[in-house]
Formats: C-alpha cells, structure tokens, sequence
C-alpha cells in the first residue's frame, strides 16, 4: 500500500517533470523540471534498494551537471524562442520517426509484460548476500574495483579525453 | 536489547523529525542574535540590547519585522523562480540533518532507540548530494530577479559552489578509507575506542587527518557562502548579490538559510572531524550498534543526555569560530578564490590521498593494529605534511606579516639596494 502509492508519486513526478521538461518554453524551466525528473527518479532506486545509485543519481546529474547546464544557459542568456532553433522539416521527419521507434519497442516490452531479468535467481541472491555483508557501497565497489577494473578505468580514461578535447575545442583561435 | 521496529518505530522518528528541526530552527534564530554580539565584541560595541533582557528578544523583533514588511516582486521578474529560489535555498541546508548522528543511543521501553532521524545506507554521500542542490536557491534567486547585480551575484555563487564542492567531495575521501564504510554512526564509532568490532582509531579525526579536516573546514566555510567566500553577496561590490531585490519573509528565508547552512557545516564537522557525540578521555560512552544489532557498551539515558551536550557544545564551539573569522578576514578577489580551489585544495588531496594509501598499507604490512599506535604514526606523518604545507601556503606572508613581500621587492633581498619606481612596488 505504502510502497505503491510512493512509486506512484515518484513515478507521476518523473514522467511528469520529463514530459513539462521538453514542453516549456523557457530553458531554465525545462532545466528545473529535468532535475525534479531526475530526483524523483532516485527516489524509484531507493524504493528499489539501490541507494547509492540514488545518491550518484543526485549527486552527479542535479547537483553536477545540472548545474553546470544551468550556468551555460544563464550566461549565453538563452531567452528567445527555441523553434528557431530547430532544423528543417526532414530533420523533424527523422527525429518522430526515431522518437515513435524508440517508444514503440519500449511500449511493446511493456506490455508484452516480459520481465526484463538481466540476471537469474541466484545471482539476485548472491548480491542481496553481498548488500549484507559489505553494506550498500561496498557490494557495488568490490565487483568494480576488483572483477571490473579494467572497464572502470577506460571509462575514466574516456572522461579524461572528453576533458582534453573540450579543452582543445575551447582554445582554438580564430583563423 | 533490540533496535526499534514496527509502530514505535514509526512514533519514534516522527518524534525525532519534530524535536530536531525545531531544536534546529531554534538554534538558528538564535545564532542570528549571537552573531550580532560577536561582531559587537569584536569591533568594540554593545550590539543588540535594546528589546528584552541581553537583548535576547531581538530575534522576535526581527522575524516579526521580516513577516510585517511589504514585499515588493520586481518587475519583470519570474514570478515561479523567484518564490521557489528562498524555499531552495533553506530547505537543503535543514534536510541535511536528517543523517546527523546526535548522541548515544537511548534505550527505551520498546527498544534501543538510535539517536539520529534516518540512519541511510549511504550515509555522507546524501551529505554530499544534498549539500551540492544547495547552489540551486542562489543561481534562482540571482536569475529569477531580473537584475544585473542579483544576476551577476548567481554566477559568482554557482562557479564558486560547484568549484568547492569537488574539494569538499575529495576531502571526505581520506576519511572513507579510514573508516571503510560510510554510514553517519559507524563515522562517530570509528572516532571512539573499542577493543572488538570495526576498526575504531581511538582518536578524533581531526588529529590523524589533520590536513583533510582543514581542506574540509575551508571547502565547507565556501559552501557556506560566509565571508570571507561571500563573493555571491559582496554587498560592497554587487549591493546585496542574488538576494538584492527581495523583501520581507522571502529575504528573511535566505537569512535564515544561511544560519542553518552554517549549524549544518558546523556540525558535519563535528561529526566527520571532532568525534561527533563522543566525550573525550571518558570510555563510558563508547556505545555502538553492529550491523547484526548487537549492541557494544551501555546505552543510558543519562549517557544520551551527555553525549548530545557535548555534540551540541562542539558545534557551538566551531558557529563561534566561523562567527570570528566572518568579522576578522577580508573577502576573497574571485581569481584567487578559483585558484584556491582548483589549484591548490584539489592537487592537495590528490597527493594526500596516495601518500595516505601508501602509508595505511605499509601499516598493515607492518602488522601494525588499528589502535592508538596507528593513529599515533598518522598523526605524525599530518603533522609533518601540514607544517610543509602551511610554510608552502604562506610563503611568508602570515608569519613575517603581509609587507614583507613589499620590502623585500623594494629593499632588495640580494642586497639590491638601487630605489624601486612606487609603481612597481605590489
């Protein structure tokens, strides 16, 4: 009952704040309806245990990224209207072709009401065992550090060329 | 005796939720009367004496001021965002007391109640996530206003912010790595001294993480927003900052934001650094709850009493002294205070970080117990790091006094003894 009626706010607050997100007309308005989308979405993971998930979830997207897009949207002081913004008429094909693609496939999963496991049983087990033993961050940063490490670091390899590049795209002169 | 379940749970932390945010609201009207007196002790006056006995009622006279005033909405304002930004700016700074751990469990008739309103798995990483929303009343309030000094003040104390957050992130690393789990209680427990259970120092952070704990008092007194790192409100430069054009209670919001703010600081602090709840020199109150729900130690209430006087006169002791700096250093120039963050707090803990790893695991391969001869030897290694450190960061400046720079330019250090232009003197 309790949890039911929680998911049900949270998950009204996610669709909801995604869906206002890319229908209002101010840029800092769809900003703010993105992070109460991506708060309300980590209240889902901490319905669903996964609390350090929830604490990454805030702590990079809202109170990292987000802020920084703000900053971006504030000083270029974006206010105009955006649909000037847009491209031509195929582009706008593509985009609701892929748009209603992508929609379409995860409506199908839905409703087919196939449950999408990545893992079986035991495994579920094996990591509540672990969530016990080694608590809520331990059981995630013991695989990662240990069975993943070399994913892991090329992932933060791939954030320091990002870095690099935006560096290299920024100091670029004028020709 | 087992911890709380079912309805007496449910009462219990409802309870909890009441008692602490009042105790929290009161603590910060009143700590906007005890920053008055500082500041009058300090520049030799009386400060508020007028309503009441000591001038104690003056918080009264002043909410009540803040309700009865007119509120004025600039022009061409945005009305949501500027009624949302004072409500964003307050609500993050009192949310984050929820995972404060306040004093020694208190054993009731129902079970062991703990004392601190949600004890969440993920511990200080809801610190860190709640504290990095705090920006959002600011960079609102600074583009809600319609006004160049609010706009340019919301710049200022967002780069600031999310410059400072990245310090205060890293310097909560060092203490992870010492405590190996980030729960608010195991932080406090690991502080105290246990002969079974998880690794427990015996001794208060602050002292074998010398180095990290002053990183931490610095990034948080910038998440603050305090002078001297008030370049979000530099009422000199930017009249009031992001809060310029707001009146009444919504400018009595982010007033009273900024006092909670700073009680919260003030008390992470205590609780990563100072021991939280822990009464030094005195082993009575060394009680902790295993993760099975043993319990080690004797839970009492008067112990509860005890432990949260002395987590209550930590955190006084350091609002004093955030109190004391506001009213003796000047504030930052921007480009230094960016430098201070970027290329001085975050190289240091990356360095600090690795020369703490080194030295834990050649402790451990040195067999070494966790214990007050591990804690010793960290403590010796901070103190070696913080002394080069301080010499390094006050390259003569706070120890032969601020002019030495200057004549040395002018005097000629190597014994250059030729006239200097006034120009090039700095």
């Amino acid at each position: 009952m309790m949890e039911a009626f929680f998911f049900l706010l949270f998950a009204t607050m996610a669709a909801g704040g995604a869906i206002m997100m890319i229908a209002s007309r101010n840029p800092v308005s769809s900003l703010m309806y993105l992070v109460l989308a991506f708060f309300a979405l980590s209240g889902v993971f901490v319905m669903l245990d996964a609390h350090f998930l929830a604490a990454v979830q805030v702590i990079v997207y809202a109170g990292a990224i987000m802020v920084l897009f703000l900053f971006v949207i504030m000083l270029l002081n974006l206010g105009h209207r955006e649909d000037i913004d847009m491209r031509g008429h195929l582009a706008r094909l593509v985009a609701l072709v892929a748009g209603s693609g992508l929609f379409a496939a995860v409506a199908a999963l839905v409703f087919r009401g196939e449950q999408a496991t990545l893992a079986g049983e035991e495994s579920r087990l094996a990591v509540e065992a672990m969530i016990r033993s080694r608590g809520a961050v331990g059981a995630l940063a013991e695989p990662l550090f240990t069975s993943y490490l070399v994913p892991f670091e090329l992932t933060a390899l791939l954030l320091l060329v990002a870095i690099v590049g935006a560096v290299v795209l920024a100091r670029r002169r004028a020709p | 005796m087992d911890p709380m379940t079912g309805t007496a749970f449910v009462i219990a932390t409802t309870l909890k939720i009441l008692v602490f945010f009042v105790l929290l609201l009161v603590f910060v009207a009143l700590s906007t009367y005890f920053e008055r007196k500082v500041a009058g002790f300090i520049q030799d006056r009386s400060g508020p004496n007028r309503v009441g006995p000591l001038g104690l009622l003056q918080v009264m006279a002043d909410g009540l001021k803040f309700i009865l005033k007119e509120e004025v909405e600039p022009g061409g304002a945005n009305k949501k965002f500027f009624f949302l930004a004072p409500v964003l700016g307050l609500v993050p700074a009192t949310v984050l007391f929820a995972v404060m751990p306040f004093a020694s469990p208190a054993p009731t008739r129902w079970g062991l109640m703990e004392m601190i309103v949600a004890d969440v798995p993920v511990g200080f990483l809801y610190v860190l996530a709640i504290a990095s929303l705090g920006v959002y009343g600011i960079v609102m309030a600074g583009w809600a206003s319609n006004s160049k000094y609010s706009f340019l003040g919301g710049l200022r104390g967002s780069a600031q912010m999310v410059s400072y957050e990245v310090a205060l992130g890293m310097s909560l690393v060092p203490v992870l790595m010492l405590v190996g789990n980030v729960q608010m209680p195991e932080i406090v427990s690991a502080q105290q001294n246990f002969a079974t259970g998880p690794a427990a120092y015996g001794a208060w952070f602050f002292l074998p993480l010398m180095l990290t704990a002053f990183v931490f008092l610095v990034a948080g007194l910038a998440e603050t927003g305090r002078v001297p790192f008030d370049l979000a409100e530099a009422e000199g430069e930017l009249v009031g900052g992001f809060h310029t054009e707001y009146s009444s209670m919504k400018f009595g919001m982010f007033f009273l934001g900024e006092y909670a703010h700073l009680i919260t600081t003030a008390a992470l602090i205590t609780v990563f650094f100072l021991g939280g709840w822990d009464i030094p020199f005195w082993q009575g109150d060394n009680i902790r709850v295993l993760a099975d729900g043993t319990v080690i130690g004797e839970p009492t209430w008067w112990k509860t009493l005890l432990t949260f006087g002395s987590f209550a006169v930590k955190t006084l002791i350091l609002v004093l002294f955030f109190m004391w700096l506001r009213w003796t250093i000047p504030r930052f120039r921007y480009d230094q205070l960016m430098d201070l963050g970027w290329k001085v707090f975050i190289p240091i803990m990356m360095v600090y970080i690795m020369i703490l790893g080194l030295a834990m695991y050649l402790l451990d391969e040195a067999g070494i117990p966790v214990g007050w001869q591990y804690s010793g030897a960290l403590i010796v290694l901070n103190l070696i790091m913080m002394v080069t450190l301080i010499w390094g960061l006050d390259r003569g400046m706070i120890v032969k006094g601020a002019t030495s720079r200057t004549r040395r330019r002018a005097g000629g250090i190597r014994g250059r003894m030729t006239p200097t232009a006034p120009s090039e003197v700095d």
